[in-house]
């Protein structure tokens, strides 16, 4: 049994980031530096068609206007945009790139450095493509390039669903590409989602086709590997009328000392009576315990539900990440749409966690659920910030808001800050808060049950995360408490 | 001796609130342990559980020869010391019966005994439920959570008869509750009664020993026990007093 200031020093202790492991393999990267011509450059490494090079044109130009945002609760130096790289690609092992450029596209299924294979499968993620339909499908990313997107022929000629990296889809289906590219979160959005649209490397790109069910969920694993790169992946997910998906995503990275950028945008678009479930499972490196490195998760993620009855479900379980900036929102245009927000926080050492959502309501009979679990635990800081807007036009919409945070030791922080902007009289608007602490005296109550504080922890917490936890797909489910608990590790000696 | 303690002392916050503290307790024996307020009763049980609280500074606590002090409170739970307390703590969003899964196999890995499955588990926390009388919606509600005074220590109860412990220590478990849950807890603690299991009565009241009637009752005074004696020392303390019959 520990006092409750040993527990703090210890969860701070342990740094068991098992997913911190470097892969040595032929890379190239960009120096480091950011101007038009690295911009250009990246747009001719992977061949793109005039209006993506002016689409990142524009979107530079105008980051060079903006200014960093530090309106978060969350402290972190200016950072040095010069002193990052903005692409980095392992090399494939049967053609060179330049071979790939000049044959005008990349192929579907590149020959995969083996040390990259084996990356992945560390990391528990197979690439074998074996062209069945029970597992799931996987878009591999290795720092800015998409590696490999398994069953990725037959999802397509079966089912007409579209799923390859983002740099394939500029190449195979620009029309579909530039009708959505920027309509959810645009060029000049904010400070993060400009950079990403000037520099985007890669990403992965969805499209469900009318009536169609995706057979198997689609995921996407992002790995970040070399130093001082900065990851910029573009997703783009489009459910068209009457479509279903489950869509999920993985991250991790090696330790590293010092912060590495993954400045990331979503866009997803649900048409009439469409559903679309979107969940993460985040684990990037989250620095150790004096603040050094870690990543700076610094992502845009929006939806639109712009049919009617279409329905986008964002469920995340967030544990890693020095510092995350993050809101994943929903614009509820299509009468009677539903919006959904599912998210468990957890920071633990030095993490600082700024997330939540926005839930933008203007059609009517609009429905949004937030459900967000905070957890701090050592020196972290988790902050829930949300906005519930209603439209003069959203008559009869609802929203429920249900934010929990849970601190684990004293030196941790946990806030809220809820936004309600209504301006429809018949909006039905609710928002519940509590906050609770894993006391000495609950750790003695179960020790005097002979469970182990360790395990005592595991259970209050997970006991805590239950009600979203039971959103996340089943496999996922079991993931996510795995990695709280890995990340709860060292709260004994 | 399943519990020998001799001259226990400890201290919580730098006070002394045991000060040589000695009692034998026999395999199957029923013990009450009654004093006046701030005599240092809880103090005794908590310092045998193990919080972390209290600083032993003397003496010594064994059960069944293993030195209870050198352990965690996890290990003593493991090792067969239960501890019913006056104030159950709640744990929001831990069902009932999550919590004693976990707390039966956590007890069960220690011993070297197989945890048991879901359905092992329901089966023999059904039996001991019929056994105290409870409804079957007890188990799916977080761990004391909105439960009242009387359900806590109900709840208690329903742990020390899974976990069946070999030494069982009330903390005052009888402090305000009304006579159904008194006799709810009286009805517990007789249908454990047995030659291997021996139980403490903390207690401020006689309340409870109408209903438990134990074999040894001791007057703990200023941190000693001063009087040990059968039954009739309660007689003697309700006509005397605890100041009056600590000082005879």
């Amino acid at each position: 049994m520990q006092t409750q200031v040993e527990i703090v020093d210890l969860l701070g202790a342990k740094a068991t980031y098992k997913e911190g492991f470097f892969t040595t393999t032929a890379v190239e990267t960009f120096a480091r530096g950011l101007n038009e011509g690295v911009v250009r450059a990246i747009s001719k490494k992977k061949n793109e068609p005039q209006w993506m090079l002016d689409f990142r044109l524009k979107a530079f130009a105008h980051w060079q206007t903006l200014s960093e945002p530090h309106w978060g609760k969350t402290i972190y130096a200016p950072l040095d945009y010069q002193d990052y790289s903005y692409y980095s690609a392992p090399q494939c092992g049967s053609c060179s790139n330049e071979a790939c450029a000049s044959a005008g596209a990349v192929p579907i299924e590149p020959e995969i450095d083996p040390e990259v294979a084996k990356a992945f499968a560390a990391l528990g993620i197979n690439l074998g493509d074996d062209g069945g339909e029970t597992e799931m499908a996987v878009d591999a990313i290795f720092d800015s390039v998409s590696v490999s997107t398994t069953k990725s022929r037959v999802l397509l000629e079966k089912h007409g669903v579209i799923f390859c990296s983002f740099s394939e889809a500029v190449q195979r289906h620009p029309e579909l590409v530039q009708q959505y590219l920027g309509t959810v979160v645009p060029h000049h959005d904010n400070f993060f989602a400009c950079l990403n649209a000037a520099v985007a490397s890669d990403g992965t790109f969805v499209y469900i086709p009318k009536g169609i069910t995706c057979p198997v969920p689609l995921s996407t694993y992002f790995r970040i590997n070399e130093a001082k790169t900065g990851q910029f992946e573009r997703t783009i997910l489009i459910a068209d009328e009457g479509s279903s998906v489950s869509y999920i995503e993985g991250c991790s990275a090696p330790v590293r000392d010092t912060y590495q950028l993954h400045a990331a945008v979503v866009e997803v678009i649900v048409h009439a009576d469409a559903e679309v479930k979107y969940s993460t499972v985040q684990n990037w490196y989250p620095g150790d315990d004096n603040c050094e490195g870690g990543i700076l998760n610094f992502v845009t993620k929006r939806g639109v539900c712009k049919g009617a009855r279409s329905k986008l479900s964002w469920t995340q379980a967030e544990t890693g990440s020095a510092i995350t900036w993050k809101y994943p929102s929903v614009i509820l245009e299509g009468d009677d749409s539903v919006g959904e927000f599912y998210s468990v926080a957890l920071t633990n050492r030095r993490q600082q966690a700024d997330t939540g959502t926005k839930m933008i309501h203007i059609g009517k009979r609009t429905k949004s659920t937030i459900i967000s679990k905070g957890i701090s635990a050592g020196k972290s800081e988790n902050v829930y910030r949300g906005l519930v807007k209603v439209l003069p036009c959203a008559d009869g919409a609802r929203n429920f808001t249900q934010c929990d945070s849970m601190l684990i030791g004293k030196q941790c922080g946990a806030h809220t800050f809820p936004y309600l902007e209504i301006q429809n009289a018949t909006a039905q608007v609710e928002h519940e808060a509590t906050t609770s602490r894993i006391g000495e005296d609950q750790l003695f109550y179960c020790a005097q049950r002979g469970i182990r504080e360790e395990d005592a922890i595991s259970m209050i917490v997970n006991g805590f995360c239950k009600e979203v936890f039971q959103k996340l797909p089943l496999e996922f489910a079991v993931e996510a408490e795995k990695l709280l608990a890995i990340s709860l590790e060292g709260s004994v000696g | 001796m399943l519990l020998h303690v001799e001259n226990l002392q400890a201290t919580v916050a730098d006070k002394a609130v045991l000060k040589g503290l000695n009692l034998q307790l026999k395999a199957g024996e029923v013990h009450a342990i009654m004093g006046p307020n701030g005599a240092g009763k809880s103090s005794f049980a908590s310092v045998l559980a193990g919080r972390e609280d209290y600083a032993v500074t003397g003496g010594a606590a064994l059960l069944n020869g293993i030195d209870l002090l050198d352990m965690e409170a996890e290990e003593r739970a493991q090792a067969g010391l239960f501890l019913a307390f006056q104030y159950p703590v709640e744990i929001p969003g831990v069902s009932n019966k999550l919590f004693l899964q976990t707390a039966l196999n956590s007890i069960r890995a220690a011993q070297g005994l197989p945890e048991l499955d879901m359905f092992e588990f329901s089966q023999l926390v059904q039996e001991k439920m019929k056994m105290l009388g409870m409804r079957q919606e007890f188990l799916e509600r977080a761990v004391n959570v909105g439960f009242s005074g009387g359900e806590k220590k109900r709840n208690d109860m329903l742990q020390m008869a899974l976990l069946e412990p070999k030494l069982c220590i009330l903390d005052e478990t009888d402090s305000g509750l009304d006579i159904d849950a008194l006799k709810a807890v009286a009805q517990g603690v007789n249908a454990m009664r047995s030659p291997e299991r021996s139980f403490v009565l903390v207690t401020h009241y006689q309340r409870l020993l109408e209903y438990v009637a134990p074999d040894v009752v001791h007057i703990l005074y200023q941190g000693r026990i001063v009087k040990s004696g059968g039954m009739e020392l309660i007689a003697q303390i309700e006509e005397l007093g605890y100041d009056a019959l600590a000082a005879a």
